[in-house]
């Protein structure tokens, strides 16, 4: 099979992606989702909120994901669910070749091996959070320990109650969600427990935690260990500032958020990854290291909102587009000079993190990192090679939510100088 | 006789197997396939359950034991034994090669005495190297290495494939397996014992004790106290399958007295194992994971391979080995009490297994016990589960013939829709989810669940519910899809579903 664009991943990001390619008219594109249904993250997550940005409305995550994906195909685009990249290059579990010509990509699905000839590809493979056994949290291992993605899969896809006492390992905006979905599956939410010196979600959220359900954000606190054999009975935490050590009975424990970008894919196809977001380096039309291969949404910033991640991958489509207007693609010649960009502690990344000759803007104008501090006002600062480019200023810096930065200093970039920096002042 | 199970037409049974590990599955199919009739006990809710799936997965030459040990001989004879069956059962080898690395003088200095042992063991193939050859092979380890030596024929396998293919088979010729059984005593009698167990008694002619970390207990029962098992725990840490390409062959470290010490090695399913640590723990079920054991392992891990540090950990686990004062296997059998004990195997059980099955059956026909002398029946042939073939998901014949085969369910490990559903149908079915983990791959991968832990769940019904109890003993069985496993009905009036507790009377002999 033959198509102009293969986009990998039926997300908010893959799906706005699809839509503006066939507006701007960039020929066949097929778009596939290893689940069984396209629309991504938000197809699980029930609450409202979704769209603002990007749609200028307000839906629930279910109706947000439906939303994008009957766009997507009455646009035209063929959307394949219940179908997985296994391979590329022709062959099962083989990376992209050098050597020109189309990128082969080998999907596998219920009817069977077969392989798409794309001029370029965009990978949308969104993000997912570290399980428990990635944060190396000791213990037994019983059931009744999951994630996110996990429980609102268990609850709202496949209609689960869950009752008993459940704890929520994390305080940013997917822990609140988490609580609300426990809730929702009749358990009773103990306490949202945090490292962080206070919860990194809206105010707003906290206030709603502990006035309308009663549950405590128990802050500067980590889990020690995870109790039962055969079934959860507990966890012991421990506050992080006197080392007091307390055990809460409980059933169910949820680790919420510490994302991490779903990148195997990238890094199996060989991509420039990038050390701070984890996910494969990209330019500011979203473009990565390998020829007619693009990256957009959460698997290039893990984690920002629905909206967020489609507005990118809407940006990538016209970026993809140009490109094969240009007629560029995997065996098109070298591309300017690409600049990286890295930041420095308490920084942790910025997405896009490559500055190209030449390149647009970056989606909405801006770029997007994160912080592991709190600060009320915090300025930040873009250099290369001892020049300052530029100067910005943060308010309400906080760790887990984006911190944002201006582009229109990346004229004043040496396409030959060394790399940029971003740093607080 | 009312409620005492033996065989079906009411005689006692020729052989108790007590402990579905490696090793007493392995016995009870070197039994059942000689026509001897088995039953094979354990009080796990699945075969394997025990060290038998918490450990490093080395299909190992033996070349570090003892010289002369009986250790040592069954060692070598399961090696070349295992390896030819797990070939043409299915279940997933690497032929890796391992190499034992001197990070300091002292321990270059010990290579050949370690060269020299691993001769006399029979392993001849072991020889050192130099840096130079070691960096060239191992690219990515740490700085600071000396030499090694290398040992071609250590090799990876699948700890779970190959316990349940032994059941398999074993069932297949015959034997009963009767899982959920808690065995609490034992009645030895002239011409027949009987085995209590929390699901009934078992009447047999022959005890063989294979119950690992309770072997001692079980000799006990049969009037034993020739030993203790003091457990060791070992934890391990399961890397994600991106820092497989970090090694191609196990790095082993210069043991010491006490342990093997920290190994790094490929997995069998693409992974890459840091561990074990070994810590004497008094808890025979404490196999939790501790936060210095964490720690430690992750700080050898970037000494040996630093470009671990940036790979994230997938799982982390730990098992216990069936340690005694003793450094030999604890391995006789006693004609006049028709007893065999199999005990002491630490941590070689897996590599050993057909070789201490095939010297336990030696044992036993000298001791009296009567068997066909039949050749050896071909094995079963076994889901394959390993990284380096063909699976479901990549091949488009079998996806052609069984469009179930090209669902992916699983997408992390790619275990597909059809490959769930054979594990389900199989012999010996998963009870639970981490049953069905051992048997598909599926949810042993980097998300742990996240995408797929409510479709699994739903697959598996009752078993897969958050709720439902792991492999720990006396739990009910789960209702829902998974087919009841294949054991034998607890006794004539059981009513209740397998593994419910008969009321104590109709477990008298009558």
């Amino acid at each position: 099979m033959n198509a102009d664009v293969l986009i990998v991943g039926a997300g908010p990001a893959g799906l706005a992606a699809a839509v503006e390619l066939r507006r701007l008219g960039a020929g066949t594109v097929v778009v596939v989702e290893r689940d069984d249904e396209a629309g991504g993250i938000p197809r699980h997550s029930a609450h409202t909120g979704f769209g603002a940005r990007d749609l200028h409305r307000v839906l629930t995550g279910p109706g947000y994901a439906r939303r994008y994906a009957d766009a997507a195909t009455a646009a035209g685009a063929d959307i394949r669910a219940g179908t997985t990249v296994t391979g590329w290059d022709g062959t099962p579990d083989s990376g992209p070749s050098r050597a020109g010509g189309p990128h082969r990509v080998t999907l596998t699905s219920s009817a069977g091996i077969e392989t798409v000839a794309a001029r370029a590809v965009l990978l949308a493979t969104g993000c997912r959070e570290r399980p428990r056994t990635a944060r190396l949290v000791p213990g037994d291992r019983p059931p009744g320990v999951m994630t996110t993605g996990e429980l609102q899969r268990r609850v709202y896809l496949a209609g689960q109650r869950l009752p008993g006492r459940a704890l929520v390992v994390g305080a940013e905006h997917v822990s609140f969600s988490a609580m609300v979905t426990l809730a929702h599956a009749g358990a009773q939410v103990v306490a949202l427990v945090t490292d962080r010196p206070r919860h990194t979600s809206y105010a707003g959220f906290g206030l709603a935690a502990s006035w309308r359900w009663h549950v405590p954000v128990w802050t500067s606190t980590v889990v020690r260990r995870v109790a039962g054999r055969g079934r959860l009975e507990g966890v012991e935490l421990a506050d992080t500032r006197t080392g007091a050590a307390r055990f809460v009975l409980c059933g169910l424990v949820v680790f919420t958020g510490d994302w991490i970008p779903d990148h195997e894919l990238a890094r199996a196809a060989g991509l420039a990854m990038d050390p701070g977001t984890r996910g494969p380096a990209v330019d500011t039309a979203l473009a990565t290291s390998v020829p007619g291969v693009f990256a957009a949404g959460n698997l290039v910033h893990a984690a920002e909102t629905a909206d967020i991640a489609a507005l990118g991958g809407r940006h990538a489509a016209r970026g993809i587009a140009a490109s094969l207007r240009r007629g560029g693609g995997p065996g098109s010649a070298p591309g300017p000079v690409r600049l990286p960009m890295t930041v420095e502690p308490p920084l942790l990344w910025i997405a896009p993190n490559v500055l190209r000759a030449g390149g647009p803007a970056p989606s909405r104008g801006r770029f997007v990192l994160r912080s592991d501090i709190f600060a009320r006002r915090a300025r930040l600062e873009v250099w290369q090679d001892g020049r300052r480019l530029a100067t910005g200023v943060s308010f309400g810096m906080q760790p887990d939510r984006p911190v944002r930065l201006g582009a229109s200093w990346t004229g004043r970039a040496d396409p030959g100088g060394g790399p940029v920096t971003v740093r607080l002042a | 006789m009312t409620g005492a199970a033996g065989t079906p037409d009411g005689r006692p049974a020729d052989v108790a197997v007590i402990g579905a590990g490696v090793v007493g599955t392995a016995i009870a199919r070197a039994l059942a396939c000689q026509d001897v009739s088995c039953v094979l006990i354990d009080a796990a809710n699945d075969v394997g359950t025990g060290t038998s799936k918490a450990n490093t997965a080395i299909l190992h030459t033996g070349f570090d034991a003892v010289p002369g040990s009986l250790e040592s001989r069954l060692l070598r004879r399961g090696y070349a034994l295992l390896g030819e069956y797990a070939h043409r059962a299915g279940i997933p080898v690497e032929r890796t090669g391992a190499l034992l690395v001197a990070w300091t003088a002292g321990q270059l200095a010990e290579l050949p005495a370690i060269e020299d042992k691993a001769r006399r063991n029979g392993v001849t193939d072991v020889h050192p190297i130099g840096p130079g050859e070691l960096y060239r092979r191992e690219p990515h380890l740490g700085p600071g290495a000396l030499g090694a030596l290398a040992i071609p024929g250590e090799s990876i396998i699948c700890p779970w494939t190959t316990p349940l293919a032994y059941a398999t088979q074993a069932l297949a010729a015959g034997a009963r397996l009767r899982l959920r059984s808690r065995v609490t005593g034992i009645r030895p009698g002239a011409t027949e014992h009987q085995v209590v167990t929390s699901t009934g008694v078992v009447r047999c002619r022959w005890v063989v004790n294979a119950a690992g970390l309770n072997s001692d207990v079980i000799d006990a029962m049969m009037g034993g106290d020739r030993f203790t098992i003091r457990p060791r725990r070992g934890e391990l840490i399961v890397f994600d399958k991106l820092a497989r390409p970090l090694l191609s062959e196990i790095l082993l470290p210069v043991p010491t007295a006490r342990t093997k010490g920290v190994l790094v090695a490929p997995t069998v399913y693409g992974n890459v194992l840091l561990g074990p640590t070994a810590e004497d723990v008094p808890d025979r079920g404490d196999v939790a994971t501790t936060a210095a054991g964490l720690a430690a392992l992750i700080d050898a891990g970037r000494r040996i391979l630093p470009g671990l540090a940036a790979e994230e950990v997938t799982a982390s686990y730990a098992g216990l080995r069936a340690a005694t004062a003793d450094r030999d296997y604890q391995i006789w059998v006693d004609g006049s009490r028709r007893y065999a004990c199999v005990a002491g195997i630490r941590s070689t059980g897996l590599s050993a297994s057909l070789g201490i099955a095939e010297h336990v059956t030696v044992l036993l026909a000298d001791a009296g016990l009567r068997l066909v002398g039949r050749p050896e029946p071909d094995p079963p042939v076994m889901p394959y589960i390993g990284q380096a073939g063909i699976r479901p998901y990549a091949d488009a014949a079998r996806i052609a013939a069984d469009p179930e085969y090209g669902q992916i369910v699983c997408h992390c490990e790619r275990v597909t829709r059809g490959e769930i559903r054979d594990a389900l149908a199989s012999p010996v079915p998963p009870a639970d989810t981490d049953g069905l983990r051992r048997r598909t791959r599926a949810l042993n991968g980097r998300c742990q669940g996240f995408y797929c832990a409510a479709t699994i769940a739903e697959l598996l019904g009752g078993a897969g519910s958050v709720a439902s109890a792991q492999a720990s003993g006396e739990s009910p069985p789960c209702a829902g899809t998974a087919k009841a496993p294949a054991t034998e009905p607890p006794g004539p009036q059981a009513s209740g579903a397998p593994g419910e507790p008969l009321p104590r009377a109709s477990t008298e002999p009558g």
